[in-house]
């Protein structure tokens, strides 16, 4: 199904594209060392504390008449050392854009991101979570699509077909479930991966306020993990219900105040559920000497889902967290928060600092902590899987 | 001993009389005038309509060594007094940060209101105008140093002529009137024969110089619009610098409305 698609759109573009437009290849090359000061939590995890991996993911660009229309293509493929789950290639684009004054079409393998909280993103379900580079869940896997925007005075409005499915990417080592991951899901839909999705999303900005207004229907990207045992030893296969979810984003912009909600009512095969994560960020503009910004984020996260729908570790937490940037020639920045869970003292540590290293070079440094787990909590499978990581990128 | 006032005395009195209201009107003159120059210089530059401008910046510490930056801006013209332009400005290089985008609506004493689009999420946020003063991407401009100088900006007063480069110039010191500035005053010359910026002052809110600005190479384009080649930033209390060097200009462009909206920072490259 995505290579047939991919292959329409290489037709169609081939036969449209005309001389005299301009490519642009670019891209980065990330190394990333990653190192697990303890153990793992289970027997069949790799104990290697330390694991290499090499990422590479370019962008090619073909634009034509003035830039009224365009191609992009951005593979993308990553080589672990340890986890052959991790090691994985994935289209996170390809696809045919033509932007009108008052519509935008795409059509093809892209990628979309809708809300504006921090901790945790429940509006954004267009794409599937790349699971395998990082916990963040803020990687995703390319969606094939067809994407109309319409804009006008009052708003942009856009419509998304949705064709085909993707699976979640899950670790086979370290940082994943008490047990290994089946690759092969099951579906609410008859049509398996093949159930056709639609959404609608309408934006605007407002004076101090941008609002946007979602609606998604067809198969979560959620998935539940059920335990299977079988003769080889226990699994979690995925099981991907199909859900319809509401969803709305506002944020509040004045002075040095952002303040933002997130909520989301989501009717799933168990029942209908409402989430919300709703905060604030403050900046200390300028805060040490004239240099820098201090920016202060919280955001208070609630999700009364059923036990039966897919497990989910911001039931009824908080996040804290800061942000300092220098606003240096190298973008020297630090982001430290913490999600702290409110019926439990388990707590996920986040700390992330980065560089640029002369014209070409970034470097991150990342460590994720996982405190306090017990055995009620989701991320009790990570209690032993904290982990410090150095990545390093080559931009071209 | 009987208090008397001596002739001089008088004399005193009656000068601080008759030169107060003096002082004052002389004063208001001198901001009339200043308020007029920059009346012009604005009306001589009314109906560009939109701009495209490719440049470079270079960014250069205390010790000498640079960094450069890549950036392309697109400007369009709002002619309502209470707003100002709209501008969208794309970063090519350093390639980490290629394909960032910034979109402003700027306002003339409202906040303006501002969109940051990062690439690597496809993530567009609305983020804080009220850093003004802070320095844009890491240089010795501040925000409010690139944006739109719409004339309702500022209190002015004119000061004198004088020459900077062989040209003569109007010298007017210009107060911030909007909100978040990191300012107490800029002194700005603008030459007599075109009423283009050649040089400006920036006293920081303690009142003591903190950069020069000079402005390089004019040319004209579309037949009517100044445009200069560089713009060299000095930082008179850190001792760095940054020069914007602008390798193409464009003038008179139809862009419209809708090519500056936060749904379209999106698709920008």
């Amino acid at each position: 199904m995505r290579a047939l698609l991919a292959t329409a759109l290489l037709v169609m573009v081939g036969c449209q594209a005309p001389q005299g437009g301009v490519f642009d290849f670019s891209g980065v090359v990330t190394g990333e060392l990653r190192a697990f000061p303890a153990n793992p939590r289970f027997a069949d995890q790799d104990d290697d504390p330390l694991s290499v991996s090499v990422a590479v993911e370019p962008e090619i660009v073909y634009e034509w008449q003035d830039g009224l229309q365009r191609v992009v293509a951005t593979p993308f493929v990553r080589v672990d050392s340890n986890d052959d789950d991790r090691t994985h290639a994935d289209l996170r684009e390809l696809h045919w854009l033509y932007l009108g004054d008052s519509f935008t079409l795409l059509a093809g393998v892209g990628k979309v991101f809708w809300g504006v909280t921090e901790s945790r993103h429940l509006v954004d379900v267009i794409n599937q979570t790349d699971g395998v580079e990082d916990i963040d869940e803020e990687a995703k896997l390319g969606q094939p699509m067809v994407n109309l925007t319409l804009e006008g005075e009052w708003g942009a409005l856009d419509l998304f077909y949705l064709p085909y499915f993707r699976e979640r990417t899950f670790n086979e080592e370290r940082l994943r479930g008490p047990f290994p991951i089946s690759s092969n899901p099951t579906y609410e839909s008859s049509a398996d991966e093949g159930h056709q999705d639609w959404a609608v999303r309408w934006a605007h900005s407002l004076g101090d306020f941008d609002v946007g207004l979602s609606h998604f229907s067809g198969t979560s990207r959620e998935p539940t993990l059920v335990p299977e045992v079988r003769a080889s030893g226990t699994v979690l296969r995925p099981h991907y219900a199909l859900m319809d979810q509401t969803g709305v984003d506002v944020q509040w912009t004045r002075d040095a105040w952002l303040c933002k909600l997130e909520a989301i009512s989501r009717d799933d095969d168990q029942r209908r559920f409402f989430a919300a994560v709703a905060g604030f960020e403050y900046t200390f503009f300028q805060f040490i000497d004239g240099y820098g910004n201090l920016g202060i984020l919280s955001e208070l996260l609630v999700d009364d889902r059923s036990r039966r729908s897919p497990r989910t570790a911001f039931d009824h937490d908080v996040f804290v967290g800061a942000r300092w940037s220098l606003e240096d020639a190298q973008d020297t920045a630090i982001l430290a928060g913490a999600v702290v869970d409110l019926q439990s003292p388990e707590t996920l540590v986040s700390i992330e600092a980065e560089r640029r290293v002369g014209d070409s070079w970034f470097v991150e440094l990342t460590a994720r902590l996982f405190l306090n787990t017990d055995s009620d909590s989701v991320a009790r499978a990570l209690s032993e899987d904290d982990f410090i990581s150095l990545a390093v990128s080559y931009h071209f | 001993m009987k208090l008397t006032m001596t002739p001089v005395a008088y004399a005193a009195l009656a000068i601080a009389v008759i030169t107060s209201p003096l002082m004052a009107q002389a004063q208001s003159d001198a901001q009339s005038k200043g308020l007029e120059i920059a009346k012009e210089a604005e009306a001589r530059d009314l109906g560009w309509q939109g701009s495209k401008s490719k440049l470079q910046m270079v960014l250069q510490n205390r010790h000498g060594s640079k960094t450069t930056r890549e950036l392309r801006r697109q400007s369009l013209e709002v002619t309502d007094e209470k707003l100002g332009d709209k501008s969208l400005v794309i970063f090519d290089s350093p390639r980490d940060i290629k394909g960032t985008a910034l979109l402003s609506h700027t306002k003339v004493l409202d906040p303006d209101d501002q969109w940051l689009f990062l690439p690597a999420l496809k993530r567009v946020k609305r983020i804080s105008s009220a850093n003004k003063s802070g320095p844009f991407v890491g240089s010795e401009f501040a925000f409010e140093d690139l944006l739109a100088q719409e004339v309702g900006k500022y209190e002015y007063a004119f000061l004198k002529e004088e020459k900077v480069d062989g040209q003569d110039c109007f010298v007017v010191r210009r107060i911030p009137r909007y909100k978040n500035s990191g300012y107490k005053k800029q002194i700005v010359w603008w030459d007599k024969a075109e009423y283009r910026v050649q040089k400006i002052e920036f006293y920081d809110r303690k009142d003591s110089l903190l950069k020069t600005l000079t402005y390089g190479g004019y040319k004209k384009y579309a037949e009517k619009y100044w445009r200069p080649d560089s713009m060299n930033m000095v930082n008179h209390q850190n001792g760095k610098q940054t020069l914007l060097q602008f390798q193409e200009w464009e003038l008179g462009l139809k862009l419209t409305d809708s090519a500056f909206t936060p749904a379209k920072l999106k698709r920008a490259r």
